[in-house]
């Protein structure tokens, strides 16, 4: 089953964070990618820029509308996410608790829907 | 055999079966609400032929065959299954897998009822349906929810189990801390809705799941104490009823008590003790199994330890609260203390939904009884008879009151 992890957080914080702290970063998220990887699991994942630079499009109720920004304006904001595929829930979980994110934001775990409508 | 003999039959069975049923048919799919749809219509199968051509040599055999045809037609309506009574005979032999299998098959849909990706106040209810066959209106009863609500927050649920791929699988040993406790409190729960009932299927199936769990997890302090807490109840099963009539706990023959399943509770329950870390609190079945064990203990001493029934109430309700705790603490500070001393305490009580929960009135009427103000006695009395809904309770409240009444006149 493919599952994809979005991961939240508030944008306020990556604005405190030095070379430093970057560097790091990418090393702890480098070495997730690679545990993902070895067990065969990864599919894919992104980083996106902030939601403030977000384009919303919607055709809903007929006519085209396009919004400057994200379509809700919340403290948490979807920062990135992972796609990966295992089994079950179970495993899914497994996999979104040693994610480096949860340490500081929160991560939502959605089962794909393709092909089970 | 008659249409009514057929339906008591296929009941019995579906109360018996129910959680098995499911569990096997929604174990791969993860799809309890086709699993549900396919039973049901298997039920009303077992309507229509068990009548004509007598019930089947393993009932459960053929309904789940019947319901996996069932589930099969409605997946693949093109396939044209035809469900003949030949096909359900032939499939008899294999359809239901040895007992052990059986019974993992249950434990996995208990443990997909408590899962951790499951909102905490849906889980017993959840297991309570799926597993042990309630209604979503009896459920919702019992949680004091109003019936389209719950039966809502169900569907939601099993959606959510199916579409998040939440596994069929009994957990890892790690996994129980977090999850044995749901599991532990839905097993009480299936036990107490029908506890009173002479035939009590439901709270056969429930002792015998808390044996289960005692065994699957031996280091879980709670999951003994739950095994002891029933135990300790069942063992007075003939004792309780006596004519239709309840016979409180105090008053029982303790000659009708099962003396073998009283001395196995007590040292299920000396063992949760000697599980849990020292000094600590001992968890909520523990506490209810330790006042099951005091009255227990007047099967040896003859009389009932009022004093320690007392104390260990307060821990109770000092650790966790419940109205029920609050109830029963105050009806035996009035036997302990004095009926003045157990007025005072259903005073101070301060629960929601007070007024309409029968036992308080039933305690109250009978501290009042005891010091001898008849008409407001006499008043409570009726007022918690108006609230009972189960007979043998009803009959013994009724039997106070005139008993209360021949004293007035």
């Amino acid at each position: 089953m493919r599952y994809t992890f979005l991961l939240y957080s508030d944008p306020a914080m990556a604005a405190n964070m030095t070379e430093e702290d970057w560097a790091k970063s990418k090393e702890i998220y480098g070495q997730y990618i690679g545990a993902l990887q070895e067990a065969g699991v990864f599919i894919e994942t992104d980083w996106l820029h902030p939601a403030d630079t977000a384009t919303t499009v919607t055709l809903a109720g007929g006519e085209k509308r396009v919004q400057d920004g994200p379509f809700a304006e919340t403290k948490e904001t979807l920062g990135g996410y992972f796609a990966i595929d295992v089994e079950n829930l179970d495993e899914a979980m497994k996999w979104a608790e040693k994610c480096p994110h949860v340490h500081y934001g929160k991560l939502e775990i959605r089962a794909s829907a393709m092909g089970s409508v | 055999m008659s249409r009514r003999q057929a339906q008591a039959r296929a009941e019995d069975v579906a109360r018996a079966a129910y959680g098995k049923l499911i569990a096997m048919l929604a174990s791969r799919s993860g799809d309890i609400i086709a699993a549900e749809d396919a039973l049901a219509d298997a039920f009303v199968a077992a309507l229509k032929t068990w009548p004509d051509r007598g019930i089947p040599d393993k009932p459960e055999a053929w309904l789940l065959t019947v319901a996996k045809n069932k589930r099969i037609d409605q997946a693949r309506r093109d396939a044209r299954l035809v469900i003949t009574d030949e096909a359900s005979d032939m499939a008899d032999a294999q359809a239901i897998q040895p007992e052990e299998t059986q019974l993992d098959e249950r434990l996995k849909l208990l443990f997909v009822c408590a899962h951790p990706a499951l909102d905490e106040g849906i889980r017993t209810p959840l297991m309570l349906q799926t597993v042990l066959g309630l209604e979503a209106e009896q459920i919702a009863k019992a949680f004091l929810i109003n019936p389209a609500t719950m039966a809502q927050r169900l569907v939601r649920a099993k959606k959510k189990i199916k579409s998040a791929g939440i596994p069929f699988v009994v957990p890892e040993p790690e996994a129980y801390p977090e999850r044995m406790g749901a599991v532990l409190e839905a097993v009480y729960g299936a036990y107490a809705a029908d506890w009173l009932e002479s035939d009590g299927e439901l709270s056969h199936e429930a002792f015998f799941l808390s044996n289960i769990l005692a065994e699957l997890d031996p280091e879980n302090a709670e999951a003994l104490g739950l095994t002891a807490l029933i135990g300790f109840i069942e063992a007075r099963r003939d004792a309780r009823i006596d004519d239709g009539v309840l016979v409180p706990v105090p008053e029982q023959d303790v000659e009708l008590w099962d003396r073998h399943l009283i001395e196995r509770s007590a040292s299920l329950l000396t063992q949760a003790s000697l599980r849990r870390a020292p000094n600590s609190v001992p968890g909520r079945f523990q506490l209810e199994a330790a006042i099951q064990s005091v009255h227990a203990a007047r099967s040896v001493t003859g009389q009932t330890d009022w004093r320690a029934l007392s104390q260990l109430y307060t821990g109770l309700m000092q650790a966790y609260p419940s109205i029920g705790g609050a109830v029963g603490r105050a009806a035996v500070v009035a036997e302990d203390a004095g009926p003045a001393e157990g007025l005072k305490m259903l005073h101070v009580i301060a629960f929601d939904g007070l007024d309409r929960y029968q036992p308080f009135h039933a305690v109250r009427a009978h501290c009042l009884a005891k010091l001898g103000q008849t008409a407001n006695a006499a008043e409570a009395y009726a007022k918690a008879i108006s609230l009972c809904t189960d007979p043998p309770s009803k009959q013994w409240l009724e039997k106070k009151m005139s008993d209360l009444r021949k004293k007035m006149s």
